[in-house]
């Protein structure tokens, strides 16, 4: 079954329609890369997927149940976890901190059980910092934990994100552009950790820019142009694209479409 | 080891606390001023108001402005209930249930005859209730939306609670209440402002204070209060990782409103009655003042600001400029240490620590 299906799904923004008619499906165990130059409304169609927009029209199902218009918390409960395009870390709190609230759905004392430290409270504490420092461990970030969020550089917070979206025990992990701003031997060491998120049965599906590594790792590509997807299948497929080629290259992208239309 | 240490840590924080009470009483009766524990008392129920709001702004980022208010809410309903005269329903069958359930009593009044109240406990819990209540239909629909729609919505709140005291004969119009009776906590702790009960009632001020510390503290050093922390630095990304944002902003606010309430109700039973004043939007600007100048996500700053100051405003030692020092206060604090009173001593503790074990070390 398609872990995550995505029907006809349509926002605007004003008069600019940002992502229109977009289908596609992601079955589980894969890594789906999505493409497309800038203002393709990539991010626009992640936000939609992960609650923090709301679209005009489609529906989107994780698991077979619906989750379009649920807030990004219900979605994330649900086992959609996200990293963000520009790092959004909690800056005033330390790495392993940041990682801990990723732990937040997997934990339940709330207001009067943490307040009056409920027997069985401080274990679920002991619990959800050990849970943290696993997944820090798995980024290669285990020697950061104690620093502040707000003193690591770029790449390390994108790692610390990608944590941070892990503690949560996903089954669906949307990353928006992993790899940008991040130098040679990072984007190698982060091709190997999705691959190995992958390999925990994780299911990927990633905005990216970065070819070489869209091309290395999915399974399946999908391009939007315009808001609109003009061409999915296996990156062998999409590279060979002729309308995938002209947008990249530029020139006779509405020649090739009209082309095809007649 | 390392958890038998923080476990050590943690008991011994109420025992520091209490110990500093202790001290200062100590200091005050070496002074010959006893009298101003009277103040101290009330400047600490005042800091408890200010202990919520600390929660609300520091660590979920929103502003109130109307923990006077709530502060009023929870003495006025107790002030209300515990005086108002009951005796027209003195026959009626359900009168005789809820006075053998002791949430009516009748006691000689203060003008002779009789007068059927209610208790203090019972009147305690219903302004619990009242002001929860009032907190959640003013947070409801402001915690929803981004931006500082609770600051307005709060200060709306306030100024009509405001009018509402000043206009109706029920709360004594512009003279308040007067002679609420004491409320007896059990034992020999009761809350009255009677001069032998005064250092009884400095320690319960006190008390309740350290418990009100300490549930807070616990609560910031756990989920929860990493929780809002998160929504503080980033509601959008806390809300992607699984944080019901709007649910918890919620819950923080009406937990500083109860906080509110229950120093009004503490604070109303200890002075004996209780004025339109307290429910100025004056008073909820100072509660504001008092919690940015202490360095809002800082408890302890907070509170031991707000007891100076608002024991300093309450012996007057301000004069008729009071208004205009809590504005200087404010001023000055987020000039020189916007994190707090605090953080400029412990950095100067721990710089004049670490030259010398810097010393130590060039020593050896």
């Amino acid at each position: 079954m398609n872990l995550l299906e995505v029907k006809g799904v349509r926002r605007s923004f004003g008069g600019l329609v940002a992502v229109d008619q977009v289908s596609f499906e992601v079955s589980a165990g894969q890594i789906k890369a999505i493409i497309g130059p800038n203002g393709a409304g990539k991010t626009t169609l992640f936000n939609v997927i992960s609650g923090v927009l709301k679209p005009d029209a489609g529906e989107i199902r994780f698991k077979g149940r619906p989750i379009h218009g649920l807030r990004p918390y219900r979605i994330a409960r649900s086992g959609v976890s996200r990293t963000f395009q520009n790092p959004s870390l909690f800056l005033q709190m330390s790495v392993l901190e940041n990682v801990m609230v990723g732990r937040h759905r997997l934990s339940r004392y709330e207001f009067g059980g943490c307040g009056l430290r409920w027997p069985g409270q401080a274990r679920e504490e002991r619990a959800i910092e050990e849970a943290a420092r696993g997944q820090l461990e798995r980024v290669g970030l285990a020697d950061c934990a104690m620093r502040s969020a707000g003193s690591l550089a770029f790449g390390q917070r994108r790692m610390v994100e990608l944590a941070r979206a892990l503690a949560t025990e996903p089954e669906l992990l949307l990353l928006d552009e992993p790899a940008s701003g991040l130098n040679t031997r990072e984007k190698d060491d982060l091709g190997d950790l999705m691959l190995r998120i992958r390999g925990d049965g994780i299911t990927l599906l990633l905005v990216e820019h970065d070819m070489s590594l869209v091309m290395s790792l999915a399974d399946e590509v999908l391009v939007l142009h315009n808001g609109m997807p003009i061409a999915s299948g296996t990156p062998a497929e999409v590279q060979n694209d002729p309308k995938v080629i002209s947008i990249y290259l530029g020139g006779e992208f509405q020649h090739v479409a009209a082309g095809q239309e007649s | 080891m390392l958890r038998l240490r923080t476990q050590l840590q943690r008991g011994l924080m109420p025992v520091g606390l209490g110990l500093v009470a202790v001290l200062l009483h100590l200091l005050i009766r070496s002074l010959g001023k006893e009298f101003y524990l009277t103040q101290l008392t009330m400047a600490v129920y005042y800091a408890i108001v200010v202990m919520g709001l600390s929660l609300v702004m520091g660590y979920a980022g929103q502003v109130s402005l109307g923990q006077g208010a709530f502060f009023a809410m929870g003495g006025y309903t107790a002030a209300i209930l515990t005086t108002h005269d009951f005796s027209a329903y003195q026959t009626a069958a359900w009168m005789e249930t809820l006075k053998g359930m002791h949430i009516f009593v009748s006691r000689p009044g203060l003008y002779g005859g009789e007068v059927t109240a209610m208790t203090p406990w019972a009147s305690f819990f219903v302004a619990m209730m009242l002001t929860a209540g009032m907190a959640f239909v003013i947070g409801y629909p402001s915690l929803r939306l981004k931006g500082h729609y609770l600051a307005m919505a709060t200060l709306g709140f306030g100024l009509i609670i405001h009018k509402i005291v000043v206009g109706s004969s029920l709360a004594g119009a512009a003279d308040g209440i007067n002679g609420v009776p004491e409320w007896n906590l059990g034992g020999a702790l009761t809350i009255s402002g009677k001069t032998p009960l005064r250092v009884t009632n400095y320690y319960v001020a006190c008390g309740l204070a350290v418990v009100v510390l300490i549930f807070l503290r616990n609560l910031i050093r756990s989920r929860v209060g990493r929780a809002l922390q998160a929504i503080h630095d980033r509601e959008l990304a806390a809300n992607a990782m699984g944080i019901p944002t709007a649910a918890y902003k919620l819950k923080v606010f009406v937990l500083s409103a109860l906080l509110a309430a229950v120093a009004g109700v503490f604070f109303t039973h200890y002075t004996g009655g209780i004025g339109p004043s307290e429910a100025g939007a004056l008073k909820s600007v100072r509660y504001v003042a008092l919690c940015a100048a202490g360095g809002m996500a800082n408890l302890w700053g907070v509170t031991i600001l707000s007891v100076l100051v608002n024991f300093m405003s309450l012996r007057g030692w301000f004069g008729s400029y009071d208004h205009a020092v809590f504005g200087l206060l404010l001023i000055a604090m987020i000039t020189w240490c916007p994190q707090g009173p605090l953080k400029p001593v412990g950095r100067w503790i721990r710089r004049w620590s670490s030259r010398r074990a810097g010393g130590e070390e060039l020593g050896r």
